[in-house]
């Protein structure tokens, strides 16, 4: 069934690993921005939680494959941001990419996050106050470590989310899985075994890790 | 329980130092159109333990978030020992340190173990040696009589128990003043006693304590004053046996009488 697939000509392995290095860069990017903007967005300071707001509504709301272009034709073609990677074309795209995914998947991550902070009973949160720590104390101390376990399932989905969204970065040339799908689909007849070869790349990066993260739920649930 | 002072040698430390520790100066606050706090005047002595009391909804909670700034008010002036509270910041967060606060909900840290939660405090806001504060903290909880408790976490004890970290969670601060807030009224009867033990133990040793509390033994034993409030002022002030046996106002009267019929 599949005996079209000719790795020498087809770097099916590299494909996916792009894809993985995407995703890896994406969501880490994503859970530190999505961090901060959860931060903001619960801070005492009225200029920071608008800021936050408005950020999550715009870019929530806005199509990745829009932002994507974007950072593309406009940060890179037209404000000539190369991202640290003068030259390298291949490098540019990627990192121009990681950060739409990072730009677009860190609301998902500030969203998730707002709903765990709100399981954070508020007593604790004042307690932590009346100690004398810091608004950023309670908050790294008190509050977004229990946040952080109550919101783990969901994230999971939001990183799942992630590792299917950066097909899209294949609208800016990063040679990632879809792009090589594309490429295969041009070329060869097998239009069905192709998808379904890389839906099944997909479902063995994707699996493992919604199983992971699930029992990573269960397990570091906090008793109240 | 030992009977091992709670905190240190506070009468020796109090002498030289100004008699009035906390005072509220003609404090007003709102709630919308609630005015939840009306006028409110009232000095704690250094040493002193005062009882507050009063009807559910009169303004005793936030009478005492206000002394710590949980809540802020519209106008009047809060000192504590000679400072007047700052707006949010460094200066703020130091003022509370020195103000302990017993809650209600008791509020442990659900993810940190009863000895961390102990510790938190003086190390990440008093920045003192890792190793000094576990002592320290260790004591404490033998102290309030749960020190074998002290690597579970807050949800494995009970009510009363937790109380009792709680205090001393506030007590390791090495606070000036310390404010309950109805400690004893989340809990089940059989666990009231020994949480009120640890709070005479501390009225005892000269701890200044502002008590919000409808338990009339303790504020008979422990209190040198009671403060009742109605309506967000305050309507009486007197030694617990004047309050007790003979309320001057109507309101006291009235809610005395209902307090002790059940
Ligand atoms: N955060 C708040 N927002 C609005 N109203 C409040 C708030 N906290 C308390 N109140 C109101 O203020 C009044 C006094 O509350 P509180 O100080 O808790 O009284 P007490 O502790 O004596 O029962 C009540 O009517 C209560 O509903
Ligand atoms: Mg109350």
């Amino acid at each position: 069934m599949f005996d079209f697939l000719d790795l020498e000509q087809y770097d099916l392995f590299g494909a996916f690993w792009t894809t993985v290095q995407l995703t890896v860069f994406s969501a880490i990017g994503s859970l530190i921005w999505g961090t901060i903007l959860a931060g903001m967005r619960v801070s005492p300071v009225p200029i920071m939680r608008s800021f936050g707001t408005a950020y999550v509504h715009i870019f929530r709301n806005t199509p990745l494959t829009l932002i994507i272009v974007f950072c593309s034709l406009g940060l890179y073609q037209t404000l000539g941001m190369t991202m640290f990677a003068e030259g390298n074309v291949d490098t540019i795209g990627f990192r121009l990419a990681v950060l739409g995914f990072i730009a677009y998947t860190s609301t998902f991550v500030c969203e998730a996050l707002r709903s765990g902070i709100n399981t954070v009973p508020v007593g604790q949160a004042e307690a932590a106050r009346a100690l004398g720590l810091s608004f950023t104390q309670v908050l790294r101390i008190v509050v977004l470590p229990q946040a952080f376990r109550s919101v783990v399932a969901p994230l999971a989905n939001v990183l799942i989310a992630l590792t299917k969204n950066t097909t899209v970065a294949a609208a800016i040339s990063v040679a990632e899985a879809a792009a090589l799908m594309r490429t295969m689909i041009e070329n060869e007849a097998n239009l069905i075994p192709i998808a379904l070869l890389f839906a099944i790349g997909f479902i063995i990066l994707t699996l493992p890790t919604g199983l992971l993260l699930g029992w990573l739920a269960k397990r570091v649930a906090v008793k109240r | 329980m030992s009977n091992v002072p709670l905190t240190k040698d506070a009468a020796e430390e109090a002498a030289p130092l100004a008699e009035d520790l906390v005072v509220l100066d003609s404090v007003n606050k709102h709630f919308g159109a609630l005015h939840v706090l009306q006028d409110i005047n009232l000095t704690i002595k250094r040493g002193e333990v005062v009882v507050v009391i009063g009807p559910s909804g009169s303004g005793k909670s936030t009478l005492c978030r206000t002394i710590n700034r949980l809540e802020t008010i519209d106008d009047g002036s809060i000192t504590i020992d000679g400072d007047s509270l700052p707006d949010e910041g460094r200066g703020l967060a130091r003022l509370r340190a020195d103000v302990g606060m017993v809650f209600q909900s008791f509020n442990l840290f659900a993810h940190k173990t009863v000895l961390e939660n102990v510790m938190l405090g003086p190390i990440k806001v008093r920045r003192q040696n890792k190793d000094e504060v576990q002592a320290r903290a260790r004591k404490l909880l033998d102290r309030v009589g749960v020190g074998s408790q002290a690597d579970k976490y807050p949800a494995q004890l009970s009510g009363g128990q937790q109380q009792r970290v709680a205090i001393a969670r506030a007590l390791a601060m090495e606070p000036k003043v310390m404010l309950f807030d109805e400690p004893t009224s989340a809990l089940d009867p059989e666990m009231i006693n020994e949480v009120l033990e640890v709070m005479q133990q501390l009225a005892r040793e000269g701890m200044t304590m502002v008590v919000v509390t409808h338990e009339m033994g303790f504020a008979r034993s422990a209190a040198d004053r009671v403060v009742f409030m109605a309506d967000g002022r305050i309507v009486e002030e007197a030694t617990p046996h004047q309050f007790f046996d003979n309320p001057r106002s109507d309101r006291a009267k009235d809610f005395l009488s209902k307090i002790l019929k059940h």
